[in-house]
């Protein structure tokens, strides 16, 4: 099964060629969606087949690399299409292949009738395709190239209803949002690669990293290499400061949502770091940079989340600050529960944005939670597994974001220090609060709809995969028990991930100097934390709508600071788009193109005009004249033919 | 005094002078066209110099080329002095220059 690994990238592939190029004549939503998440499905299989064949080896003997053909070979630069199966990529890839068969199946339903059922299908697997490229390759270039494919149907998908309004523009605008800010990120990814390059001279993985550890690097060439690679991060996953395009990124249909920009794609950046960690390990500088910016961007977009009313909004500002958790993991020398948190959270955030569609969906497209309330009865499943994925998100044992999140604070206390715990934990709070007033004004209270819609559960074919995410989201945490609790075991998560970061923990040289008791007391006050703010938010809404409105009164400056997100899109808009805008129109525009090249041609063509205007009078129509030059030219000739020789 | 084949080649070389004077200097289309013919005879004249200076037959040969052509050439050209006359009313090549910018 492992060698055949190369069959879950090249049968999205196909799958997206089918439906791509036949798709509009098939007609059949049917065999569009079987096709589509069927291609999905045996990938998923082999994955698991893969897997276990994996877990039957020895440790040490856990990766295997398998090479299809040589992609370019120029003097020493040796890229191959070669995908490296090991316990990273294993992980990554169960979740895309897992949790995208999921979404695929889920969308059949979500999509039913919509004009371009198939493009839709045919774009979901090509983004498959991309992603699977990303985590499996055994080389830089190879990821890069699944790095820009995922970021391309990123777009595509963003854009799908293309003709709809969004906010204040069209879907069209937030999906060249999303793409244009990526590009920044991947610029500096791009940096990153050649630095590797001229380091290292080699972009494949094992041989990147086993130089690491063995060449004389200075320690500012580790810094900017772990800089720019983290540059790139920031634009994928969505972090200070690129993060302003995920919220946009919600014009796309909501599996898309689910898939691309909650469960995988956005991951992109943590896996990258994870993969590089010894690169990262050797940078300490960055390292720290990297938890700085992942508890802010956590701390920044979980307050955002608080206030904002459409439902995806809220969800997207969750995976903002879920995402700069998984960051401050990475920051603080916590891959291993950096990459927990991945998996964690594509369960539970997919789950919670395909409820958000099943909301939607049976509220005719409305996404104000203001007209939302008392769903619980008209829905039954979907308010289930929706409470099941926003107690997993507070973080309330036994389910899955409790051990995923408190691994990450108990780390980034133990690493970090008692500040990142802090706001860690502050953050979890506030995570609790949002998600549960999102539930609360969406599936309690009094119904606040018109008489004009009747909300209805969705079919099967979209509540069974919830329910198969909610089953994942309740279990889910149980293969990462912490050792506190397992005993002699230790957490098998971090058993199975060991081999991958051995080198870069040991050059971080973290020793647990921490007792357990310190983690059990902080889990402990975490989880009270999380506890009270859900306590609080039914308090809040349910009990005493009007503290609410009472409270964003009196607060009217903060609210509104909030309500528009700290003004980073207005900031960016008047820092960095209005002056290239103005510049482009004044300078390249009317000054450079209009004056400068437009004058280089059209000053050309009325300097051969007057040339020739004046040199045409030469030609007098008096034949003589013709006759007397003919004859001065022929004894000229003459004479020079004469005399030289 | 005998006569030798420098002195052809001068007289056919006064004979060419005369006539690129002639095309270069008079108005009249049918002068300038005489001067042609001279220019051309001047021309015969050293080929047929050389003809008999080197004994053999070669420049005859061309003479007798050069005057059917000669012909030829005044029949066009007087044909084109005709109809130039019926349209401008004179032969003056300087009042003739339509063909220009």
């Amino acid at each position: 099964m492992i060698q055949l690994i190369y069959l879950t990238v090249v049968l999205p592939l196909i799958g997206f060629l089918i439906n791509g190029i036949f798709g509009s004549k098939i007609k059949n939503e049917k065999l569009i969606g079987l096709i589509g998440s069927g291609v999905i499905g045996i990938s998923f299989l082999i994955t698991v087949g893969a897997f276990f064949e994996t877990l039957a080896l020895p440790v040490d003997d856990r990766q295997t690399i398998v090479t299809l053909f040589t992609w370019m070979n120029v003097g020493s630069l040796d890229v191959s299409f070669a995908y490296q199966v090991d316990q990273l990529s294993l992980v990554m890839a169960l979740i895309v292949t897992g949790v995208g068969f999921i979404i695929h199946v889920y969308s059949i339903g979500y999509m039913h009738g919509d004009k371009s059922f198939w493009r839709f299908f045919a774009y979901m697997n090509l983004f498959i395709f991309a992603m699977m490229n990303l985590i499996l390759a055994d080389n830089f270039v190879l990821l890069f190239l699944g790095w820009e494919g995922v970021g391309l149907c990123s777009y595509l998908l963003i854009g799908f209803w293309y003709d709809r309004k969004f906010e204040k523009s069209t879907t069209a605008d937030a999906a060249k949002k999303a793409f244009i800010v990526n590009r920044i990120g991947d610029f500096g990814f791009l940096l990153g690669m050649f630095l590797i390059y001229l380091t290292f001279e080699s972009l494949n993985f094992n041989e990147v990293f086993s130089r690491a550890t063995t060449f004389a690097v200075p320690e500012h060439i580790f810094g900017f290499i772990a800089l720019f690679l983290f540059i790139g991060a920031t634009g994928k996953s969505a972090q200070i400061p690129l993060f302003v395009w995920l919220p946009d990124a919600m014009a796309g249909p909501t599996p898309v949502s689910a898939l691309i920009h909650a469960a995988t794609m956005v991951t992109a950046g943590v896996y990258m770091v994870a993969r590089a960690s010894i690169i990262f390990a050797s940078a300490p500088a960055i390292m720290m940079v990297i938890a700085v910016i992942g508890i802010l961007t956590a701390f920044f977009a979980a307050t955002i989340g608080i206030v904002q009313n459409d439902i995806k909004k809220v969800l997207a500002y969750s995976t903002v600050s879920q995402l700069g958790y998984m960051f401050l993991a990475m920051g603080v020398g916590a891959f291993t529960a950096g990459i927990f948190h991945v998996m964690t959270h594509a369960f539970f955030k997919a789950l919670l944005f395909l409820g958000a569609g099943s909301v939607i969906h049976a509220m005719h497209e409305e996404q104000d939670i203001q007209k939302y309330g008392g769903l619980k009865k008209h829905m039954p499943h979907t308010y289930i597994v929706f409470l099941i994925a926003a107690i997993a998100i507070s973080g309330i044992p036994p389910l899955a974001g409790f051990f995923s999140k408190d691994e990450i604070l108990w780390y980034s206390y133990a690493n970090g220090g008692l500040i990142f715990w802090i706001l860690g934990a502050g953050t979890a709070m506030i995570t609790a609060f949002y998600m549960f007033r999102l539930y609360i004004l969406t599936f309690e209270g009094k119904e606040r709809f018109g008489h004009d819609k009747h909300p209805h559960e969705s079919p099967k074919i979209m509540t069974v995969p919830l329910m198969v995410l909610a089953l994942l989201s309740v279990i889910g945490g149980f293969i990462g028990i912490p050792e506190i609790f397992s005993g002699e075991h230790g957490n098998r998560f971090h058993n199975w991930l060991a081999p991958i970061f051995k080198d870069a923990e040991r050059k971080l040289a973290l020793f647990g100097t921490h007792s357990h008791t310190e983690e059990l007391i902080l889990m402990t006050l975490s989880v009270i934390g999380a506890a009270a703010a859900i306590w609080f938010a039914r308090y809040v809404y349910l009990k005493k709508p009007s503290i609410a409105s009472n409270t964003a009164a009196k607060f009217r400056g903060v609210y509104n600071l909030l309500w528009n997100k700290y003004f980073v899109d207005e900031a960016y808009d008047a820092a960095i788009v209005d002056p290239i805008v103005k510049s482009s129109r004044t300078v390249l525009w009317k000054f450079t193109d209009n004056k400068i090249i437009d004058g280089l041609i059209n000053g050309t063509a009325s300097l051969i005009e007057t040339l020739s205007s004046n040199i045409r009078k030469i030609q007098t129509g008096i034949a003589q004249l013709y006759a007397l030059v003919m004859i001065l030219g022929i004894a000229a000739a003459l004479f020079w033919i004469i005399f030289s020789l | 005094m005998t006569v030798t084949i420098e002195h052809y080649l001068l007289l056919s070389a006064f004979l060419f002078s005369v006539g690129v004077t002639g095309v270069l200097t008079r108005r009249n289309a049918i002068v300038v066209f005489m001067s042609i013919e001279l220019m051309l005879n001047s021309a015969n004249l050293t080929l047929v110099a050389f003809s008999s200076y080197l004994g053999n037959s070669i420049g005859h040969l061309f003479v007798f080329f050069v005057m059917t052509v000669a012909a030829a050439e005044a029949a066009v050209g007087l044909a084109i002095i005709i109809a130039l006359f019926r349209l401008k009313l004179t032969t003056n090549i300087d009042e003739i220059n339509i063909l220009k910018w």
